[in-house]
């Protein structure tokens, strides 16, 4: 009441002023407890709680001048600090342009002594200062006042004056040129006098405003240069930090200029100079300087290779004697043809005696800047140096073949992130590079490595490495022989490997053969169990280098023949189609030229899908048959041709559902009598819930569905609802529940038509089309006669055309593990967890961490569903997905062990969907508040892998 | 001049017997106490005379400093600072404060016992300390925490860095007002298993002294040796052989175990690892307890499970190397020359399937460096020839900083001396000379006994009053730190101290009288005109040319520059000639002296 009271009485007084008070008013009730605090104490927690809640857009610029006014009166400065704090809040405030209260906020600067509120006050102009970017003039204005109290004596200030200067300062020539008239002011040099400020901090903000003036797109002078390098040896660690980047900047502006090298009358390259100088800081004391030099190496591409490859140069010497390195050793004993001869005391004595004069142990530039990055302490060091490495390896070919040693031996880091980094640089660099056999061996003893990621990392790297000799692939084999007895499932990722491995060196292959089949010319050896996963590893390595080497079918026995044809057949996926000499090459494969509207399956596909959109006046029974056809038809296409599967099973669905639509509504079924009714009633009804079922899937099980297909999708729903309603008022007696029903459907009618408003006049003679213009009359209308028009509506529409996207790719899942062929029983205590690992392929996900659940059945019919973690999923390829995860079951006791199964689900929500989100899009400007935030909760699910049986005995407890 | 006088004990020009004696501002530091092996009488001690010559240890020397405790490997036990300790502090007799980190202070009686055991009880010599007086003198150990400034006493005070190496060695900054020394200890520059690197701030001491052992070598990475290793160790326990990897007590073993348990943990082997009993478990146990020292994934790792709680490596029984099947065996000692490790060696050694790996240096004559030179057939005592089939391998893992390293630490530290010890001169030379190229600073490498005096420079801290300071400022523009700045006040010392404050804040505080010193200075001009006119041209001129002074024309016919009068009167002699007398305060100094002679010079001809 007081409240009120008082903002009428405001009213009034600042009538004058135009002040919205329509709602009670934010600024009115903060002016009150303002002025009711006695002590600044009190003050500050009205104000604290002020700024917990926020404010509307009309009411800021109100709060604003109350909080300036209590800004003058204010004596304590902790006060005034949260007033300037808040005003910066304020002008955050979405929808609010504050370049009203600009010059209050500049006043409040003059006569302000405190040098934390004159930083705070700094600070809300630098937010209101990038509100007004686009303004220049506000821009020139807010920069001189910085300019101004750039002399001020507390570093908060200074800072803040820099900060402000390199957000806000002049950008633009022209707009410079312009400025020069009023202030003459070079911000450049502004800022770069304050590169020799007595505070570091004052000295990083400078060096942090020099980089935000060249993000902004200020080309930045070389003369700073000199300033830069001499700020790399600066005591403070974020100061040197910063100036790393700076030359790093730098020398990515001017990598050609011409630097002279000091104390010596030679001249360089800019960015060999920078690069020497940044190697340098690899081994600086702090490492967070050391992370951020290693990083910015990688991206220094330009740099000279002499320079290049001095980073992975150390020279070793043993009491002033010149020694190899493990490495020149390992490279010598490799061409002197004497591999792993094993080491010996005295192997790597130091040889000649070194000139004590030419020793650098202080490396000037780059000189094992890698080498030491890679052996820092902290892996965060390790990991940065791994990465530049990569990236420079990408660049340079030469540079990567020097820099494999040392990648190789990364692989046995102490840090497992580490050792996946570095496998995975190399496979990023292995197009460039030949494995020697002694690296190679290296690389392969990690295939014992109990980590799954490292191991599928490798096999991902072996995948694309090229080997030299045949010793190197039979090693290879070998190791990867090993660990598929170690680790039996990593069975597919081996053959995969293997696959690859054997299509990329059919002629090592070649020598290899009959050892690897252990034929023999004279003998006939036994037939290897066509089972064992390692027999099959081996043949997947021929079969894929046989096709490649025409030769090699010459050297198989007969049951290998056998064997080719059975996993050809069961491994497709794995073996490659061989012309095999008396037999005709099977299947042709699709040549990759002919486009995909030349491919005559794609023709086909469209063609039926033609006939069956052009024959809409045909008698009830011959849709109906054409239909099932076309559905058989697509199907069986489906089966056949993978890439076109999703959109095979996409149009056969939606034929489907059109398919029980019809038959559903079959009029001679509709009027028969009562009894008849309920056989009736049950076929609908069933229909009715199937079609809703499929168009969930519809929408949300394929990827590359688009908006034109998302309206047919939902226009189906639509259909089945309306389908639905119609049964149940068939069915219900009375009116009352139906008016609920009826009022609900016409609202999703109404949300549909919001939707898709754009789409509507493509759905000419359409059930929604149709429903619209009926609308007037259906809102008015008794739920019984809504039920009566839409029966007639829904028996009169046409039939929609589905037009079909690029790509249409059907989400799979496929349970490798727990593979549901154990006789064992996991035992476990009842009442106690056992945790079941689940590994599972995904294909054609999308967003997989929000939507992929697993799904529990226990044999008493009671689910679980699991939310595995965002980190389960790890994504080896485009499109492909992968979910390692662990499932903890609970159960009371058992008599028997039992079978439960373990499925994977997708969760949908339509709130979710492309269609919520356009309505969101949409109508958010218009009415906030009005639409609700979508919840992030799961409306339904849908079943998408095979499920997949374990055996459990939850045993009692014993007591 | 003051001065930093150093004096080698032990460890000049030399290795082993670490003992260095610093004089610093007054305070004398005693830095480690190490034992030489070669001497089997006195001589193994530092020579603790030469202090001990001018009167009792304990008025002497305000501190003593342990760096680190050894390794337990025979060679590197030469390196041990703490040897002598016991004998230095109750057989010689010092009863000040010893400084050491926390885990040297748990490890070290550990190791002065075992030690002691062996000298006294194994080789019967008299004339050593007793279990008593390492108990006694563990009692006047102070220990310290890294980065921790500890106060000995009211100017004196010392702080550790890490310094890697083994567990619980540190490098010593000693401080007396701004003056300071730096004491790396032995120190390891590169990462290794279980602990990570040495670390030290800018701190610009006066003077570095560091180890330089390996003043001439470079090393390799150390990631080919590792790798080396256990690629040799998986390989054997593949094929069913047995490894044995004889070690000493601490440090590398610890190394080694953490290598070994990682790779088991990895690689999801199942052959089991043993760790002979003894001290090796005891110090175990403190690489449990002091985790925060050692690198960075033991450290990060830790709240998971602790590293050095083996899940691999267990306890070894002597049974067990009978035992078929794979197995690897840490053995003590570390050179095969007597105990446990010899044991397993001659069981195991007529199997070509095993396997023995020397993982550090062994002194000559042992049946470590015979099998290392490549002798196949050894005489064991009692004339039994000993074939020795399996396979032999070397392994060096050292913990010292190499040439690279120590430079490292210097360009870390930046002193202003450095000072070389533990180490032989002809590779210091050689390091010196490098040092001395590359920094600029200069580098000593005195011998035993040798004193090494080092001229300091300090800046001397004084205090100046607030009111003073703001004063100053607030006349001329911002400090900066790269120009020196004038400015006025009084200085006092008193009480040893010093205090900077306003002239009239001395005066009062001295209880003087103010006296003012006025210049007064009479200046000749020839002007015919009037007294009043001259004063007034005057005027005029002044207030052309001081156009940033103050120039009034006061109306009884004076003329105030600032605090400058400037007063006119005819010449009593000569009415064509006035006298202008100026006078000034000496504050105005500059002021006045400008102005006179600008009054010599003359008016200019007026116009009027």
């Amino acid at each position: 009441e007081d409240r009120e009271l008082l903002e009428r009485q405001q009213h009034e007084d600042l009538s004058t002023k135009k002040l919205r008070l329509t709602k009670p008013s934010k600024s009115a009730a903060l002016h009150v407890d303002l002025c009711k605090a006695t002590s600044p104490a009190d003050a500050l927690q009205y104000l604290l709680q002020f700024a917990r809640k926020p404010v509307e857009v009309e009411s800021v610029e109100g709060v604003v001048r109350i909080l300036l006014e209590h800004y003058y009166k204010e004596n304590d400065a902790s006060v005034r600090l949260k007033i300037a704090s808040l005003l910066g809040l304020l002008s955050k405030t979405a929808g609010f342009s504050p370049d009203c209260i600009m010059d209050d906020a500049i006043n409040t600067l003059q006569n302000e002594k405190s040098h934390q509120v004159l930083a705070q006050l700094l600070d809300t102009l630098l937010v209101i200062g990038t509100k007004l970017t686009e303004n220049p003039s506000v821009r020139m204005r807010l920069v001189e006042v910085a300019c101004k109290h750039l002399t001020d004596s507390s570093h908060g200030v200074r800072n803040k004056c820099l900060q402000l200067i390199g957000c806000l300062g002049p950008v633009e020539k022209g707009v410079a040129k312009e400025a020069e008239s009023q202030a003459a002011k070079d911000v450049q040099k502004i800022i770069g006098d304050h590169f020799n400020d007595q505070d570091p901090r004052v000295r990083t903000a400078a060096i942090k405003a020099m980089l935000q003036l060249h993000e902004r797109g200020l080309k930045l002078q070389q003369a700073i240069y000199g300033q830069a390098c001499k700020l790399l040896a600066d005591d403070y660690e974020q100061v040197r930090s910063a100036a790393v980047q700076l030359i790093w900047v730098l020398s990515q502006l001017y990598p050609e200029s011409i630097v002279p090298i000091p104390s010596s009358n030679e001249e360089i390259r800019l960015v060999d100079d920078a690069f020497g100088k940044i190697c340098h800081m690899v081994s600086d004391g702090s490492w967070v300087v050391r992370v951020q030099a290693a990083k910015l190496l990688g991206s220094m591409q330009q740099v000279s290779s002499h320079f290049l490859e001095q980073t992975l140069d150390k020279k070793l010497m043993s009491d002033l004697r010149r020694k190899r390195t493990a490495h020149e050793r390992a490279k010598e004993l490799y061409s002197s043809g004497e591999f792993s001869s094993g080491r010996k005391w005295g192997d790597d004595a130091p040889k000649e005696e070194i000139d004590t004069g030419a020793v650098n142990l202080i490396e000037s530039g780059a000189c094992g800047a890698f080498v030491h990055g890679l052996e820092d302490e902290m892996y965060e060091v390790r990991i940065a140096a791994v990465e530049a490495l990569c990236m420079l390896a990408q660049s340079s070919p030469s540079f990567a073949e020097k820099c494999l040693d040392f990648l190789v031996d990364m692989f046995n880091d102490e840090i497992e992130e580490v050792r996946l980094q570095s496998i995975h640089t190399m496979r990023k660099i292995s197009n460039n590079i030949t494995l020697r056999e002694d690296q190679l061996d290296t690389v392969l003893a990690v295939l014992e490595d109990s980590s799954r990621d490292i191991r599928e990392a490798l096999h991902e790297l072996l995948c694309c490495t090229n080997v030299s000799t045949k010793e190197g692939i039979h090693l290879a084999l070998v190791e990867l022989l090993k660990n598929l007895t170690k680790y039996p499932t990593d069975r597919e990722s081996i053959w995969k490997c293997l696959k690859f491995l054997g299509s990329r060196h059919p002629t090592l292959v070649l020598p290899l053969v009959p050892e690897l089949l252990s034929t023999h010319p004279f003998f006939d050896t036994p037939e290897p169990d066509m089972d064992d996963p390692a027999y099959i590893a081996v043949l997947v390595l021929i079969f894929n280098a046989a096709k490649s080497c025409p030769t090699m079918p010459a050297l198989f026995s007969d049951h290998t023949f056998r064997h080719y044809a059975y996993l050809r057949d069961s491994l497709s996926h794995l073996v490659p189609p061989l012309r095999l000499p008396g037999r005709k090459l099977v299947s042709s494969p699709v040549s990759p030229s002919i486009t995909p509207h030349e491919d005559p399956s794609q023709q086909f596909l469209h063609q039926s899908l033609e006939r069956v959109y052009n024959l809409q006046h045909l008698d009830p029974q011959g849709i109906q048959e054409l239909l099932e056809f076309t559905i058989r038809d697509l199907q069986r296409l489906g089966e056949l041709q993978s890439e076109l599967a999703g959109m095979a099973d996409f149009t056969a669905t939606y034929l489907q559902c059109q398919l029980l639509l019809i038959k559903a509504l079959q009029e001679k079924l509709w009027n028969v009598a009562a009894p008849l009714y309920l056989k009736q009633n049950a076929l609908a009804s069933a229909a009715a819930k199937q079609i809703l079922e499929e168009t969930y899937k519809m929408e949300f099980m394929y990827s590359g569905v688009e908006s034109r297909q998302v309206v047919i999708i939902h226009h189906m729903r639509l259909q089945a609802k309306a389908l639905q309603l119609i049964v149940t008022a068939r069915t219900t007696r009375g009116v009352e529940p139906l008016f609920g029903m009826c009022e609900k459907f016409l609202q999703e009618v109404d949300s549909f038509q919001r939707c898709f408003i754009s789409e509507l006049p493509q759905m000419q003679g359409s059930f929604v089309d149709k429903l619209l213009d009926l609308m007037p009359r259906l809102v008015t209308s008794k739920p019984s006669e809504v039920v009566k028009i839409l029966q007639t509506t829904l028996r009169q529409s046409t039939f929609l055309h589905l037009p079909l996207p690029e790509q249409l790719h059907r989400a799979s899942a496929n349970i490798i593990e727990p593979t549901g062929e154990s006789d064992n029983p996991l035992r476990f205590t009842s009442g106690l967890v056992v945790a079941l690992d689940v590994d599972a392929t995904l294909e054609h996900v999308q967003d997989p961490q929000g939507t992929v659940k697993v799904q529990v059945l226990y044999p008493d019919g009671q689910a679980q569903l699991i939310h595995p973690k965002p980190a389960d999923f790890r994504n080896p390829g485009p499109g492909r997905h992968r979910l390692i995860t662990q499932v903890y079951l609970s159960h009371t006791a058992w008599t028997e062990p039992c079978q439960i199964e373990v499925r994977l689900l997708l969760a949908y929500n339509s709130n979710r969907s492309k269609a919520a989100a356009k309505i969101a899009k949409s109508t958010w400007n218009e009415s906030p508040e009005a639409l609700p935030q979508p919840e992030n909760g799961i409306e339904g699910t849908i079943p998408f892998s095979k499920p997949v049986k374990v055996y459990i005995m939850p045993k009692p407890a014993r007591r | 001049m003051p001065e930093i006088k150093v004096t080698p004990l032990g460890a000049g020009q030399d290795v082993g017997r670490s003992c260095i004696l610093v004089s610093i501002a007054g305070k004398n530091v005693m830095l480690d106490c190490g034992m030489h092996m070669g001497y089997n009488d006195d001589r193994r001690f530092p020579d603790f005379s030469y202090i001990t010559q001018n009167g009792r240890l304990t008025d002497f020397l305000d501190c003593v400093i342990i760096s680190f405790v050894s390794n337990g490997e025979k060679k590197v036990l030469l390196f041990c600072g703490v040897l002598s300790l016991p004998y230095f502090s109750e057989m010689v007799g010092y009863d000040g404060p010893i400084y050491m980190t926390h885990p040297t202070k748990a490890i070290c009686p550990i190791l002065l016992e075992d030690y002691r055991k062996i000298t006294v009880d194994k080789k019967g010599e008299t004339n050593f300390f007793t279990s008593q007086m390492i108990k006694d003198c563990m009692k006047k150990v102070v220990a310290v925490h890294l980065h921790q400034t500890v106060q000995v006493d009211e100017e004196l005070e010392i702080k550790a860095y890490y310094a890697g190496h083994v567990l619980g060695a540190a490098m010593f900054q000693i401080k007396v007002g701004c003056e300071s020394v730096v004491y790396t200890g032995d120190y390891n520059m590169t990462p290794d298993r279980h602990l990570g690197a040495a670390w030290i701030d800018k701190c610009r001491p006066d003077l570095l002294i560091t180890e330089s052992t390996y003043a001439t070598t470079i090393r390799d990475s150390k990631r080919c040796r590792e790798r080396d290793f256990l690629k040799k160790v998986h390989e054997t326990v593949e094929r069913g052989g047995k490894v044995l990897i004889p070690v000493f007590a601490l440090g590398r073993a610890q190394e080694l175990c953490i290598l070994l348990e990682t790779f088991w943990e990895r690689m999801n082997l199942k052959a089991p690892i043993y760790f002979s009993t003894g001290l090796t478990e005891k110090a175990n146990h403190y690489y449990k307890l002091f985790i925060t020292w050692t690198n960075q994934k033991i450290r990060k790792t830790f709240v998971q499970r602790n590293m050095f709680e083996f899940k691999h490596i267990k306890a070894f029984d002597r049974a067990f190397a009978d035992n078929p099947g794979p197995m690897v065996v840490f053995a003590t000692p570390g050179m095969l020359h007597a105990g446990q490790s010899l044991q397993i060696f001659r069981k195991w050694a007529g199997n070509e399937k095993n396997m023995v790996i020397m993982p550090g240096y062994c002194v000559q004559g042992t049946v470590g460096h015979k099998i290392l030179s490549g002798q196949r057939k050894l005489e064991m005592e009692g004339r039994q020839i000993l074939e020795v089939k399996m396979q032999v391998e070397y392994m060096s893992f050292s913990a010292h900083a190499d040439a690279k390293g120590i430079m490292q630490l210097i360009r870390q530290a930046e002193p202003r001396n450095v000072l070389l010890v533990h180490g032989e001169a002809k590779k210091m030379e050689f390091l010196k000379q490098k040092i001395e190229q590359e920094f600029h600073v200069n580098c000593y490498m005195p011998a035993n006994g040798e004193t090494t005096t080092i001229f300091t420079n300090p800046s001397i801290p004084v205090d100046i009053s607030l009111g003073l300071l703001k004063r100053e400022t607030a006349i001329g523009l911002l400090p900066d730190a790269k120009k020196p700045k004038l400015m006025h006040g009084t200085l006092i010392m008193k009480d040893n101290s010093f205090r900077l404050v306003s002239p009239e804040q001395a005066l009062k505080e001295l209880g003087l009288a103010e006296h003012q010193l006025r210049f007064t200075c009479r200046v000749h001009i020839q002007d015919p005109r009037k007294e009043h006119e001259t004063v007034l041209r005057v005027y005029n001129h002044l207030k052309g040319v001081l156009k940033d002074y103050s120039v009034q024309h006061l109306p009884d016919g004076s003329i105030t520059v600032e605090s400058i009068l400037i007063q006119a009167t005819a010449h009593s002699e000569d009415q064509g000639t006035k006298v202008l007398l100026v006078s000034w305060t000496y504050q105005d100094e500059e002021l006045g002296s400008y102005l006179t002679s600008l009054l010599k010079k003359g008016l200019p001809q007026s116009s009027s």
